[in-house]
């Protein structure tokens, strides 16, 4: 017994403390938003339960990886998710138009999904191991790892989880030195070549960006989703309508409460002040995040670190924007409050990794 | 471009991946500044505006149909009421399929093809969205069986409404008019009056008659629920309630009885009637031959029955009494009369003597008299009580067209009376300038001989020879008519009378008027022309009869009525009232196809001032009759 509890100490040392309060704050929070937005549906609750657990101890487990381990992942994931985007090009179902699902017999997945850690750990593992002499071959190098997926995923055609994972490689770029004349030069050139990208879209990604726009031209279609969920957040107000309170969330006026648009409850029933909250909560992991990215030994820890961090924010930002209708209709989760399993233990995996990066300091430091 | 030196210097790059993170930290608070930017906008700045819309996401309100107000007759008999009863309705764009449903529904219970054609005539005139009845008053076993089967047949309710019910029958559908389905039209019609709210959750509106004149004060007002429902629309609560105001009820100076011996009187004629009080211009009968089943209209006509009523020959949708017009012919004489007296035309001892026809000077045209060889003598009374022609032909070529338009123009020829029900025509009283600007003609001296008998471009409805015979009864008070006496307010006892209206008074000389009055008599006492129609009355009747041209008779052929096809028989007329010394009733009748007004016509007023005067029916009175000379 003793030998055990030991056991279980030394793992849970691992563990940052600060972000595992961050985490379970905001898992507390997600619970109730979910209670409340489910009608408080028993099998929604323990589902989300379920999920919290699972996804706390994958996050225990990866944790416990020293990241010289964790990088060596990143190529045969990486290779294997190219290999799957390609199986899903050929071979893929077809799903609301678009092809993104490869179905294995058992499981039916998107293997998109797994990109969005395998491409960060593939470009961290190459810069590290190039960490010696990085020039513009290795950047142009990381281009074309960055640039495989993406294009990949962009002809499924799934255009925001391409903007996703496009941007955690362009993080990681950024961190390691990418030149900022290059990042300048390339956003100058991106924002001329708008309007040839504005033609190379397909017209439903042409109809959210302008239901984004003007969400009342649709007011039935797909405006509905935003006019509703700014209605919910609009009308909370300062202090919001209260926990289970809120006629839009309870009447079922907002559409994808549990998941997508969980944030239109949230704000809903909490008004500005749970908001405020909520992204402070959210500034806080990623200031930790960008500490433990500071400090840590290797350049593998320091570029997953930092882009985790970011990453984990883009989320947050691309979630909340498009529900509060600043940003376009695109299906991405809000870290850490929505309900779904896959999104939960993909997000509570890099807060593992994070947490590996920051525990494993002494041990790498020879 | 050297983007790295050959060999690293571990502290550059670390300060350098320093600047990153900071970069790093600048970017993520831009973008967390960004949301709670768009944060703070919507739930303090746009607060208001969003929890208003919030609110009328959540509420919603329902209407609650009033009760239609009641029609009753003068003595409280109710002519038009309701009663509730459950309807099968079908939304179309909520069933999956509309045929199957159909089919399905046909096998739960009894719809017939008639049923089936009406539903696809209304579901034609509907939106796709709205409820359309399929069949009425269902059976209460029929409500057991589609509510057990309601689960399998998705757009298909049993509803409980208020349905119209009009018991009086074919013969008062003239003057209640009946409800409808609201349509396009009437939508358009209650969006531009602004009561289309009122109308929400009113399946029905009246459409003809009184139904339709008295709308406004028939409908009441729609009560409104206050209910939160969830975003399908599903009620979920009721957070307050205004209750619907019922509609007032109408009380019709109309006595259904007297309606109903005139009706009978007219035998298998069609024709109309109407009959007034003179003293308040109040409708004691009105009667339009063919009637019809209003109840036939109230939840959609049949395409049949449609067509049956719209196409037949007899027209029995038309109102004769308001919108039939004709020429008034000899019944116009005893106005002629007066217009001689009071234009100083004629005195009361003139007279003329009568050869049978009249020429005009240099013309060897003759307008012959009725009666072949003439009167003989004859005075303005005797004028009236034989209905001498060319008494006339020379009065009116005396009097020119244009006084004779002005003079009967005070009696509301050619003018709407002004009754309280739509659609009323308002005929022709012809003029000089009239024809001029109708017809861009000069007016012959021979139109103004005919239009003196009433003929030529005289037209007039049965209800303005009514009121114009109701002027001669009260001494030239020109009463509106009216059918309704008085409102009750929903819910209480006593009723308000509606004030008649009176248009103006006729200044007529007492003797003028007295000396056609007892021309009139004469009419009706033995040697009068309608002499047989009031024989052993226990009243005086004052009368005129007519008749109204359906075919021109060429100059020197006589009309002969045994010869000619039915439908092109003279229409009778016969204007009247009585007592004659102290009238209480005026009436008008026209018989279509009648022949001669006191062969046809002026029996039927005798009915009708029977049943009004002495509370007889025709046929106990004729037995009372046989009774006393035994």
């Amino acid at each position: 017994m003793p030998r055990t509890s030991h056991w279980i100490v030394r793992r849970l040392s691992h563990l940052d403390g600060i972000l595992l309060l961050l985490v379970l704050v905001l898992l507390g929070i997600s619970l109730a938003a979910v209670a409340s937005a489910s009608g408080q549906s028993p099998a929604r609750i323990t589902g989300h339960l379920i999920n919290i657990g699972l996804a706390l101890g994958v996050m225990v487990v990866i944790a416990n990886v020293p990241p010289h381990l964790l990088s060596k992942v990143g190529p045969p994931l990486y290779a294997a998710g190219v290999v799957l985007l390609i199986g899903v090009a050929l071979f893929g179902e077809v799903r609301n138009g678009s092809r993104r699902w490869l179905n294995l017999g058992v499981i039916a997945f998107q293997p998109s999904e797994l990109l969005k850690l395998a491409l960060p750990l593939m470009l961290a593992w190459y810069f590290q191991r190039n960490e010696a002499l990085l020039r513009a071959k290795q950047f142009l190098a990381g281009a074309a790892l960055l640039l495989v997926p993406f294009l990949l995923i962009l002809r499924q055609p799934d255009l925001g989880t391409a903007l996703m994972i496009g941007a955690s490689g362009f993080y990681l770029l950024f961190f390691a030195g990418l030149p900022w004349k290059v990042i300048l030069g390339g956003g100058v050139l991106g924002a001329a070549s708008l309007p040839v990208v504005w033609g190379l879209l397909h017209d439903y990604q042409q109809r959210r960006v302008l239901t984004l726009l003007d969400p009342s031209s649709d007011p039935l279609g797909a405006g509905y989703h935003i006019i509703q969920s700014t209605i919910a957040i609009g009308s909370g107000g300062l202090f919001g309508k209260g926990w289970m309170q809120g006629t839009q969330t309870q009447l079922d006026f907002i559409p994808e409460r549990t998941t997508d648009f969980i944030f239109a409850v949230f704000g809903e029933e909490f008004g500005y002040a749970g908001a405020i909250l909520l992204v402070a909560l959210y500034l806080a992991i990623v200031a930790r995040g960008l500490v433990i990215a500071a400090r840590a030994p290797t350049l593998f820890g320091r570029l997953m670190a930092a882009t985790l961090s970011l990453n984990l924010f883009t989320y947050v930002f691309v979630n909340m924007g498009m529900v509060s209708g600043i940003l376009p209709v695109v299906g991405v989760p809000l870290p850490l409050m929505s309900y779904g399993g896959t999104a939960l233990i993909t997000l509570l995996l890099g807060i593992g990794i994070l947490m590996s990066v920051a525990s494993h300091r002494q041990l790498n430091k020879t | 471009m050297n983007l790295a030196t050959p060999l690293k210097n571990l502290d550059s790059e670390l300060a350098r991946f320093q600047g990153r993170l900071k970069a790093g930290a600048v970017f993520v608070a831009l973008l967390a500044a960004a949301l709670l930017g768009r944060a703070f906008y919507l739930q303090i700045m746009q607060h208001e505006h969003y929890i208003e819309r919030a609110e009328s996401n959540r509420i919603s309100l329902v209407p609650t149909a009033p009760h239609r107000g009641l029609i009753l007759d003068r003595n409280g008999r109710i002519l038009a009421e309701n009663y509730s009863a459950y309807t099968l309705e079908l939304t179309r764009t909520k069933t999956d399929d509309l045929n199957a449903t159909l089919d399905e529904i046909g096998k739960l219970i009894e719809i017939t093809p008639g049923q089936l054609r009406r539903y696809r005539r209304l579901l034609s005139e509907s939106h796709e969205f709205e409820t359309v009845p399929l069949k009425s008053k269902l059976t209460d076993e029929e409500v057991a069986i589609l509510a057990a089967n309601r689960y399998r047949l998705p757009g298909v309710e049993v509803k409980a409404r208020l349905f119209r019910n009009y018991q009086a029958g074919p013969g008062m559908a003239h003057v209640l008019g009946f409800v409808g389905r609201i349509n396009d039209r009437d939508l358009k019609r209650l969006r531009e009056t602004n009561v289309e709210r009122n109308y929400k959750g009113s399946a029905h509106i009246g459409k003809t008659g009184l139904e339709q004149s008295y709308e406004a004060l028939l409908h009441g007002r729609t009560g409104f629920d206050q209910m939160e429902t969830d975003a399908s629309g599903r009620a979920v609560r009721m957070l307050s309630r205004i209750p619907p105001v019922p509609g007032k009820d109408l009380r019709l100076h109309l006595d259904v009885e007297l309606q109903a011996v005139a009706e009978r009187a007219f035998g298998d004629y069609l024709g109309g009637l109407v009959a007034l009080d003179p003293n308040t211009g109040g409708v004691l009968a009105l009667v339009s031959r063919p009637g019809f089943d209003p109840n036939l209209f109230v939840d959609g006509i049949d395409p049949e029955s449609w067509k049956g009523l719209n196409e037949s020959p007899e027209r029995p949708m038309v109102n004769r009494v308001l919108r039939g017009i004709y020429p008034p012919g000899s019944t116009l004489k005893p106005f002629m009369a007066l217009a001689g007296l009071e234009l100083g035309l004629r005195r009361p001892g003139d007279s003329i003597v009568d050869p049978g026809y009249f020429s005009l000077p240099n013309s060897r045209h003759r307008f012959r008299d009725w009666k072949p060889g003439g009167h003989g003598v004859v005075d303005l009374k005797r004028s009236i009580s034989q209905s001498c022609d060319t008494y006339y032909y020379k009065l009116a070529v005396d009097m020119g067209i244009d006084r004779m338009h002005d003079y009967l123009a005070k009696f509301g020829l050619g003018e709407k009376t002004g009754i309280d029900m739509e659609g009323e025509s308002s005929g022709l009283l012809p003029s000089r300038e009239w024809k001029q600007r109708r017809w861009k003609q000069p007016w012959y001296p021979g139109e103004t001989v005919i239009a003196g008998i009433g003929q030529g471009y005289h037209l007039t409805t049965p209800l303005q020879l009514a009121t114009a015979a109701a002027m001669l009864a009260n001494g030239g008070k020109r009463i509106e008519p009216r059918l309704v006496q008085a409102l009750r307010e929903p819910l209480a006892q006593t009723w308000q009378p509606l004030p008649g209206a009176v248009r103006g008074q006729v200044a007529i000389a007492p003797a003028h008027l007295a000396l056609v009055r007892e021309g009139m008599m004469d009419v009706m006492r033995p040697g009068g022309t309608a002499a047989a129609s009031v024989a052993g009355a226990p009243y005086t009747v004052a009368g005129k009869t007519g008749t109204a041209q359906v075919v021109g008779i060429k100059q020197g052929a006589r009309y002969d009525a045994g010869r000619l096809a039915r439908v092109h028989r003279d229409h009778a007329l016969f204007i009247a009232y009585a007592p004659a010394e102290n009238p209480t009733i005026a009436v008008a009748v026209m018989v279509e196809n009648g022949g001669s007004g006191s062969g046809t016509a002026a029996p039927i007023a005798r009915a009708v001032f029977d049943y009004y005067l002495t509370g007889k029916r025709p046929g106990e009175m004729k037995l009372e009759a046989g009774l006393a000379n035994e």
